[in-house]
């Protein structure tokens, strides 16, 4: 652009023909035309957030429609949790998040407390939020280097997901595995943390810290990410209610809305925590509300861990799980992942059985209508940055 | 955009120079965390193959198999599981439930075959390189996925029920009943335990739905003594339930009891809805015990005309007479005898059979027999003494109190036995108002007599003398006095310790009553002599084969004087197998 002489620029008239013409608000594209070009990104690409494909209409290297493509992930979980018993859920409904799935662990296990009226230890209560914080941060380390790589830089992804593997082997101390924990259990967790995890999880913190300060340094304060992210997929106050975003997407756009402090639960209440908007709107800005949520987060876990107290029953007692039938009624119980409020939704009819479970993501309108509407207009190298800009989790789409 | 933002990205440079994270030879340099979920094992010494595992496994990638090296037995269905690894999500469900917490897992990362079959193993059963690795995931003490703690009957106070002949056990409430039932993980190793093989996970499941009707008819199917066996059975199924291992079994005998306690004598024959078709063939049945009657109620079923012949004056055998009211009121026991003879059995009671030719009679008139004839001699202690008039049987005590004679045991008396027996016997003696002593040849531990008995006793003041033997019984006045030695134990690998008299160590007490309650004997001298001579005994029981037909053709037999285990419970299942016997027998 600044080789165009101000002269030039003034008299510079784009070629609009390309474009669709607009009827209705919806775009004529007449592929006979040879004006316009399909593409397909995904379902298998590197620049694809998951098992997803969006189906573009480009003009030259612009695009012009974006049409997102689910279908490659569904494995029917919810179908699956109703042939389940209570207790045998709780180790599909990590599955439905693979990068982090603590946050559906909790949302079931707390859902069918609340049907069946069981009150949670103390002990478990804090266990269990530095499960949620340290879930949120490996969630975080992955996508921070998602985005850097889905911009080209490869350095970062591969120090973050190097930190996150030294997260997931405290993850594996903690709860016997490193991907699907499966250790949120209805009534609890399933064991008390191991001999010198906290010092371990606190010199963790400092040496992730570290690494912040190098990413700070060479993601942030770079040249051209600012220029590729900067008013990259914007999204205004207005569309933050209207598409129902949520989670840090809404609160790069100034939404003031973050479940842990509107609707607090577990033991965040006696947390020092303090909710981090920004006006901008773009990826960038998201980026950077991201980046200071890391940090709030690592800031999270060393108050757990200096508050968790060291005695204490890590399980309510709770029937036979092989005969549990849980009281009729029906609740719906929400956390704050990574990508927004993440919420069940569980009917109990009486029976061994959960009559109906309902998952619900961030990921549904994010990578479905709010993409759709923020592709157009960006290039197709862009597209792989907004996507993970958004944060998008396909298997919450279909689960 | 400022130099800055130019010149910083260089930064990346700098982790070049660092040293790498990245393990160079992970599997040996970074062994697994101590609690990861590896792959399975499982200690065959532990494991009952119940089948919880299989149960819980969500993906269905558990199955319990034979193992050639597992033997079942009456404690372990003799299956253990099988895990597929195409199917395992590694979730360790099956080791949270694990009752017996015989299922683990390592903290083994990888296995790596080149036949895919072997994915499919039995652990404890196929060698595994994990096998002897100490780490890995086990149950946490202070989680549980099953619960171990049994609901808390309700009974009478010690003080209370020391002074009456009150039932002592109230029984559960319906919620107590249904709590108590969803303890159950249906793994039926009961059923293989019990004697009359009672489908106990089925009722149970009918309590936790509240399906009273149905668990009657589940009852009745295998059991028409479950009002009384709901009170007294010895219940060995307790003994080998899954949860007892790291737990309190489930209260098999004290819901069977809610069962019935739900249901009136009326109520019974709405719900059973026995119709019976007479075939016209004739059956006697000498002893209207929990044996005899059961064989009545079977045949009666299958449409025979029952004949009982009982020398007491009321039906129940034992039950009536050899066991305390306290533990199994009259009336309980009447609502299973009329309920059996609502069906058109005939009781002559009062009728000893004692010649020959009554005998006879039955013999020639009827198309077989079944004898249960129960246990009802004293076995003596032989010691100088015995003959003294102050010195009863236990079983004769019992006998005279359900007759309600009057009795005077005195303030001081003995009992002599470790058995439940013998229990009963001095617990009835507290309850006349007598102090009494135990006194048996071994140890308490290796008493015969019910855990719960002996505790119940103990708690009723009731003094145990263990590792005595009686010497002689002098009179002394107006009483008696007892000299008795100490004993050591001998112990000898695989056989019950054996007691031996310490020499020179004697006592004596003063008594005014000695109660000799070690055992007894069946009487089957009403038996004509060329029918007696012609049926095999063995250690003073009638043999017979597994439907109960003795060596003559004609008479079967069973309840205390052809089985050794000689409780009600298998004088019910001999009953119900005699049952099934005769009929087999006249339809060849």
């Amino acid at each position: 652009m600044s080789r165009i002489s101000k002269n030039k620029y003034d008299n510079f008239k784009a070629d609009r023909s390309k474009f669709p013409q607009m009827e209705n608000g919806k775009a004529i594209i007449d592929l006979d035309s040879h004006k316009f070009t399909k593409l397909w990104q995904g379902p298998q690409h590197p620049g694809v957030t998951g098992n997803m494909a969006v189906e573009l209409t480009i003009s030259g290297d612009e695009i012009v429609q974006a049409k997102t493509h689910v279908g490659y992930l569904h494995r029917g979980f919810e179908k699956l949790l109703e042939r389940r018993k209570y207790i045998q859920c709780f180790t599909i409904v990590c599955r439905i998040c693979v990068p982090e799935p603590d946050t559906n662990e909790y949302c079931y296990s707390t859902a069918v407390e609340e049907l069946a009226g069981i009150e949670i230890p103390e002990k478990a209560k804090w266990i269990r939020t530095l499960n949620m914080e340290m879930s949120r941060l490996a969630s975080f380390l992955m996508w921070l280097g998602g985005q850097a790589g889905s911009l080209g830089m490869g350095a970062i992804g591969q120090w973050t997901v190097g930190m996150r593997d030294f997260w997931l082997d405290l993850f594996e101390e903690m709860t016997g595995g490193r991907i699907y924990h499966m250790y949120m259990i209805p009534g609890g967790v399933r064991k008390d943390l191991p001999e010198g995890f906290i010092m371990r999880a606190k010199h963790l913190v400092v040496e992730t810290r570290k690494l912040l300060f190098d990413i700070e340094k060479s993601f942030f304060n770079n040249a051209i990410i600012k220029s590729r992210l900067k008013c990259l997929g914007i999204i205004t106050p207005e569309m933050v209610d209207e598409y129902g975003i949520v989670g840090p997407n809404a609160r790069a756009s100034g939404k003031e809305y973050d479940v842990r402090m509107n609707n607090p639960y577990l033991k965040y209440p006696e947390l020092d925590i303090k909710m981090i908007t920004s006006m901008g709107g773009d990826a960038f800005t998201r980026a950077e509300v991201r980046y200071q949520e890391i940090h709030q987060t690592l800031d999270l876990i060393s108050q757990i861990l200096d508050k968790i107290p060291e005695k204490g029953e890590i399980q309510a007692k709770i029937p036979n799980v092989v005969n549990w039938k849980i009281p009729t009624g029906e609740t719906y119980v929400k956390a704050e992942s990574t990508r927004g409020e993440h919420g069940f939704y569980v009917v109990s009819d009486g029976t061994k059985y959960p009559r109906r479970v309902y998952n619900r993501g961030a990921s549904y309108t994010q990578a479905i209508s709010v993409l759709e509407k923020l592709a157009v207009n960006t290039s197709i190298s862009d597209l792989a940055g907004l996507m993970v800009s958004l944060h998008t989790c396909p298997p919450e789409i279909e689960r | 955009m400022s130099l800055k933002d130019i010149i910083s990205p260089f930064n990346v440079w700098k982790r070049a120079a660092q040293k790498p994270w990245t393990i160079k030879d992970p599997l040996n340099d970074r062994p697994g965390a101590d609690n990861y979920r590896g792959f399975h094992k499982n200690d065959f010494d532990k494991c009952v193959g119940c089948g919880t595992c299989e149960d819980i496994c969500q993906n269905a990638a558990i199955d319990l198999v034979p193992v050639q090296t597992v033997e079942t037995d009456m404690s372990d269905s003799g299956l253990r599981p099988k895990i597929d690894y195409g199917r395992c999500c590694w979730c360790a469900l099956c080791v949270d439930v694990c009752p017996t917490g015989s299922l683990t897992m390592s903290n083994d990362y990888t296995w790596v075959t080149d036949d895919p079959e072997e994915y499919r193993f039995i652990p404890g059963a196929d060698k595994m390189k994990w096998d002897d690795c100490e780490k890995g995931y086990k149950r946490a003490e202070n989680f549980q996925l099953i619960d171990f703690d049994r609901i808390k009957m309700n009974e009478l106070g010690v003080e209370e029920r020391s002074s009456s002949f009150i039932e002592m056990v109230k029984g559960y409430s319906k919620e107590q009943a249904i709590e108590e039932a969803e303890r159950c993980l249906e793994c039926g190793i009961c059923v293989a335990r019990c004697p009359a093989h009672m489908d106990i996970p089925e009722y149970i499941k009918a309590i936790r739905e509240d399906d009273i009707e149905l668990a009657v008819q589940i009852l009745y199917k295998t059991n028409p003594f479950s009002a009384s066996c709901g009170r007294i059975c010895t219940h060995h199924c307790e003994d080998v339930c899954s949860l007892a291992h790291n737990g309190e079994p489930i209260a098999i005998r004290w819901l069977k009891r809610y069962i019935l306690d739900q249901v009136s004598p009326e109520e019974i024959s709405k719900i059973l809805k026995d119709i019976i078709q007479t075939n016209n063939k004739k059956i006697a049945i000498i002893g209207a015990g929990p044996g005899g009657l059961s064989a009545a109620y079977y045949l009666r079923l299958l449409g025979y005309e029952i004949e009982i012949f009982e020398s007491n004056e009321k039906g129940g055998g034992m039950l009536r007479y050899g066991i305390p009211e306290y533990r199994l009121p009259y009336d309980q026991l009447d609502k299973d005898i009329d309920y059996i003879v609502s069906l058109g059995v005939k009781i002559n009671y009062n009728t000893k059979i004692s010649e020959e030719a009554k005998f006879n009679e039955i013999y020639n008139s009827h198309d077989a027999l079944f004898i249960s004839p129960g246990l009802w001699n004293s076995i003596p202690v032989n010691i100088t003494g015995e003959e003294l008039p102050n010195v009863i049987s236990g079983i004769d005590l019992l006998n005279k109190v359900t007759n309600k004679e009057e009795i005077d045991l005195g303030s001081k008396v003995a009992v002599i036995g470790g058995g439940n027996s013998a229990m009963d016997a001095a617990r009835t003696a507290k309850r006349l108002g007598a102090d009494v002593e135990i006194y048996y040849r071994r140890r308490i531990e290796d008493m015969p007599a019910d855990v719960e008995e002996i505790e119940e006793a103990q708690d009723e003041n009731v003094k145990f003398f263990p590792q005595t033997t009686p010497l002689e019984i002098k009179k002394d006045g107006s009483g008696l006095k007892f000299i008795w030695g100490n004993n050591k134990m001998i112990y000898e690998e695989g056989k019950r310790p054996k007691p031996v008299l310490i020499k020179g160590e004697t006592f004596e007490t003063n008594l005014d009553t000695f109660i000799i309650a070690i055992g007894q004997n069946a009487d089957l001298s009403f038996l004509p002599t060329e029918i007696r001579d012609n049926i095999e005994t063995k250690w003073g029981k009638v043999v017979v084969n597994e439907l109960g037909q003795t060596s003559v053709e004609k008479v079967f037999s069973g309840g205390d004087a052809s089985n050794s285990k000689a409780d009600a419970v298998s004088a019910i299942a001999d009953g119900h197998k005699a049952a099934v016997g005769i009929d087999r027998y006249l339809n060849k």
